[in-house]
């Protein structure tokens, strides 16, 4: 049972004030962000939704350690991202982040066994053996019998899974989701969508989702609409 | 995991990997036959010097070891080198180089036959007219001909009259009177051979002659053959000094364009692993155990290249290019491959460190 389930307030695994986001290209200057405040509480499922161009993406990124802020500060997982440098951000992908991608992004010449081994390895974590929580999480994604073929011969909800399972192989404390359900078919979406939310509810996993779609967004515990660099509406999904 | 990663890229793309290595084997393969050539030449020497059977190898002034100078010595100082104490045999030769390595060495058949023990004739006889030559197997191989057979040489043709067994003195022998004669070296020798009592005093005697003939040219066969080495011959250790560093730029070359391509190819996978949280240490290191293994590779084939360049060569030119397996040098090969691939990794490698993580995902 996670912290949220038994009705105490979590403290913020992310914590995001005042963030700005500036992209120089030649001389023109790009705003993407224009002072987002964001607290996400440990164990929650989070949605943000918004067009093309409303910087869910850029919050996403930041978020993730991918790129540095503008201004404003960031805390993820107790580190503030506003002042740590590149070893930081990457030492932050390496243990508290894990990503999923609309394009799965698996490593196409190795297995599905060696990407998540690749995982374990960069995060320092051993590779021969996976641990019973993680057993337990490819049990929940259905591919402990996939684990051996390459991407290239598994289906894209598999390959999604198989995203899922790396990202989730060194435990960590947020799960970031980039329009997972973006490549997939309306049946492989809903799996994946389901897997997501058994993952926050059974093993209180914090998921930060960005996606267009509003189905989707509904999986959320709570959804941040975002437009033009700011977040202009929360709400809850209806039935949550 | 890293030689995971590393063995699943060159496998995923077999086109580029043997093209890097089989790039890469080429600058080994030039050191290798290069060396190779060197010492076989080399040893066939020593080989060919020891089979005059003489103690003391006797020179004009200022000749060395390996150059001649055609008929620089009077043919009387052999018979004056007869009288020098322990001295119990004295032949002179007349050598004139015919291109490449070759040369055709005049003697006095009689006497050199009766210091080196005489040729084991395969083919035909001796000589019994001017126009007569000798030639060992290797050279009968080389240039297809057999006892009976016309040679050109020096402008002129030649009777073979006898195929000999190498590894005495030289591949070609003519009469010495006749070299002589169209070397306008009438009288005239490059060299005398000469055969003590006993070997062991050799020392003794090149001593001798050296105190009464200052500036010649005089070694015994022992310290002629330890001396015969790549140092001896004027430029070649210049020579296979450029060769190396052709090696470490051909090397440096292929593999930064080869690894150059495959930053570029993996540009996604590279933002994957960022994503992950590897470090620039890792990516480093995965790009240059990459360029190891190609450097590694390119090794083990240029070694396997320099056996068929020296199968190659036996068969075309035995006599001319004897080229000899010089295991000492693979390790030095292979070092000039490797360094020059691990050297050629390093700007690819400091691209892929250097990529921002957000793009190289966008990367299609």
């Amino acid at each position: 049972m996670n912290r949220q389930n038994r009705g105490e307030m979590p403290d913020p695994i992310i914590k995001v004030r005042n963030l700005r986001k500036v992209y120089q290209t030649g001389r023109v200057s790009v705003e993407a962000l224009r002072g987002v405040n964001l607290d996400v509480p440990l164990g929650e499922f989070l949605s943000i939704v918004g067009p093309s161009g409303s910087g869910k993406s850029t919050l996403f990124h930041i978020v993730g350690g991918m790129t540095p802020p503008s201004s404003g500060e960031v805390w993820v997982g107790g580190r503030d991202l506003s002042v740590v440098g590149d070893s930081g951000r990457t030492e932050l992908r390496r243990t508290t982040v894990g990503f999923v991608f609309q394009k799965f992004n698996l490593l196409p010449n190795l297995t599905a066994r060696d990407n998540i081994r690749t995982a374990l390895h960069i995060s320092g974590r051993p590779t021969d053996v996976f641990d019973q929580e993680f057993l337990d999480i490819l049990d929940l994604l259905g591919i402990a019998g996939r684990l051996d073929h390459k991407p290239s011969e598994m289906s894209g909800g598999e390959q999604q899974r198989v995203a899922i399972a790396r990202a989730l192989a060194t435990h960590p404390a947020i799960l970031l989701a980039d329009e997972p359900t973006g490549n997939l078919d309306s049946a492989n979406s809903l799996a994946v969508l389901t897997l997501l939310r058994d993952l926050n509810e059974r093993l209180g996993q914090t998921i930060l989702m960005i996606t267009h779609n509003d189905e989707a967004a509904q999986y959320g515990h709570r959804i941040v609409h975002m437009r033009d660099g700011v977040i202009v509406e929360t709400s809850r999904p209806a039935g949550r | 995991m890293i030689f995971r990663l590393v063995f699943e890229n060159v496998r995923h793309r077999p086109v580029r990997t043997l093209l890097s290595i089989l790039l890469i084997a080429v600058p080994v393969t030039l050191i290798l036959a290069l060396i190779g050539l060197s010492n076989g030449f080399l040893e066939d020497s020593r080989k060919r010097s020891a089979g005059v059977g003489a103690d003391i190898i006797f020179k004009a002034p200022g000749g060395s070891l390996m150059t001649f100078s055609t008929g620089a010595l009077p043919q009387k100082i052999t018979d004056v080198l007869l009288t020098e104490p322990h001295v119990v045999q004295a032949t002179g030769t007349l050598v004139q180089p015919i291109g490449g390595f070759d040369s055709i060495n005049g003697i006095d058949i009689d006497a050199f036959g009766k210091m080196s023990g005489g040729f084991t004739y395969v083919e035909g006889h001796g000589f019994r007219t001017p126009d007569d030559v000798l030639i060992d197997t290797w050279y009968a191989q080389q240039r297809k001909v057999h006892a009976g057979s016309k040679i050109n040489l020096l402008n002129r043709d030649w009777n073979v009259a006898g195929i000999v067994e190498p590894g005495k003195l030289a591949h070609l022998f003519a009469p010495l009177a006749a070299m002589q004669d169209i070397l306008g070296s009438t009288g005239k020798v490059s060299q005398v051979f000469l055969k003590l009592d006993d070997p062991k005093n050799a020392e003794a005697v090149v001593a001798s002659l050296k105190a009464k003939y200052d500036g010649y040219g005089i070694w015994s066969i022992t310290e002629m053959q330890s001396l015969i080495s790549v140092d001896s011959i004027p430029l070649l250790k210049n020579f296979i000094n450029v060769i190396l560093g052709i090696g470490v730029i051909i090397g440096f070359a292929v593999v930064s364009l080869s690894m150059y391509m495959a930053v570029l190819q993996r540009t996604r996978e590279i933002g994957i692993l960022k994503s992950m949280g590897a470090t620039k240490g890792f990516i480093m290191s995965l790009i240059l155990a990459e360029a190891f293994v190609l450097g590694l590779g390119g090794t083990i084939a240029g070694i396997l290249f320099s056996f068929a360049a020296k199968w190659a060569m036996h068969a075309v030119a035995p006599a001319s290019l004897p080229q000899a397996i010089v295991y000492s040098w693979w390790p030095i090969a292979g070092g000039v491959a490797m360094g020059a691939a691990l050297l050629g990794a390093v700007y690819p490698g400091m691209m892929a460190v250097r990529q921002d993580p957000i793009e190289a995902l966008a990367h299609e």
